[in-house]
């Protein structure tokens, strides 16, 4: 997976908004997700192509209609990457400090 | 792991990763219970997959039915599709039977994009929200499986985490 590709896909609003729509229902066809936006039609479908190309969005075809899903693996394999590495010390040095404060209280 | 709340467990779910190893060998590591038994949380597929068949696997000493499914589709080493049933769980065992659709598309390079879907989760919220977790700790210790020749937690030697 290009990470690159991803954050790049993530750096953006509208994108970040298309996510959070298909997250709340997965499977929208473009003429639902052009409804909550304020965007042309090929402005929408340029965004998809992004997140589609980044892998986070994956789409599949019944019938006529295209229907576009999140792809949870690229967000799940940048957190591996990039945030578990950064947090797990500090975090573990947080529930240390807050253990000991409860004891002494 | 968080779990996702029920509410927000999608009825079709696609999972997509690139697999740095031949469609040929993604198809074996989906197929044969020697691997699968060392990433699909110890699980072991029974038999050769035959279209009209059930796609079964045990826990390892096979004392327990895990999952099962009517095998409907089988096109090696391209596209598998097949029922499932979680009988893992008591409440999800209850639940109406959904579907598993592995595809595997070569790609330029010699790798392998593989999709998986998981749908006709309309009546069974309980195995949709067990699984939206699972596959992404499955699909990814396949993948590292696959890679490397170890996975991420290897099932067969028992759990040492």
């Amino acid at each position: 997976m290009d990470d690159d590709a991803v954050f790049k896909a993530l750096a953006d609003p509208t994108r970040r908004h298309l996510l959070d729509r298909l997250f709340e229902q997965d499977g929208r066809t473009l003429g639902d997700l052009e409804g909550g936006l304020e965007m042309t039609r090929f402005g929408v479908m340029k965004h998809l192509r992004v997140l589609e190309d980044a892998g986070l969005v994956v789409t599949r075809r019944a019938g006529r209609e295209k229907h576009h899903f999140l792809n949870p693996v690229p967000i799940r394999e940048l957190h591996d990457r990039w945030i578990d590495k950064y947090t797990e010390r500090r975090v573990t040095a947080l529930l240390d400090l807050k253990a000991e404060l409860e004891e002494t209280a | 792991m968080t779990t996702t709340p029920l509410e927000t467990a999608q009825t079709t779910q696609v999972y997509q990763l690139f697999i740095k190893a031949s469609p040929e060998r993604v198809w074996e590591a989906i197929t044969s219970s020697e691997l699968t038994q060392r990433y699909f949380h110890g699980a072991v597929f029974e038999g050769a997959p035959v279209v009209g068949r059930q796609w079964r696997s045990w826990t390892a000493d096979r004392s327990q039915l895990l999952t099962d499914g009517e095998i409907l589709e089988v096109e090696p080493p391209r596209r598998f599709v097949h029922g499932w049933r979680a009988l893992y769980d008591e409440e999800t065992a209850l639940e109406a039977e959904s579907r598993v659709t592995w595809e595997l598309e070569p790609q330029e390079g010699g790798y392998t994009k593989l999709t998986v879907i998981h749908d006709r989760l309309e009546a069974s919220p309980k195995t949709a929200a067990g699984v939206a977790g699972g596959w992404m700790f499955i699909l990814s210790s396949l993948k590292t499986l696959v890679e490397t020749g170890e996975p991420i937690i290897d099932f067969s030697k028992g759990e040492s985490e």
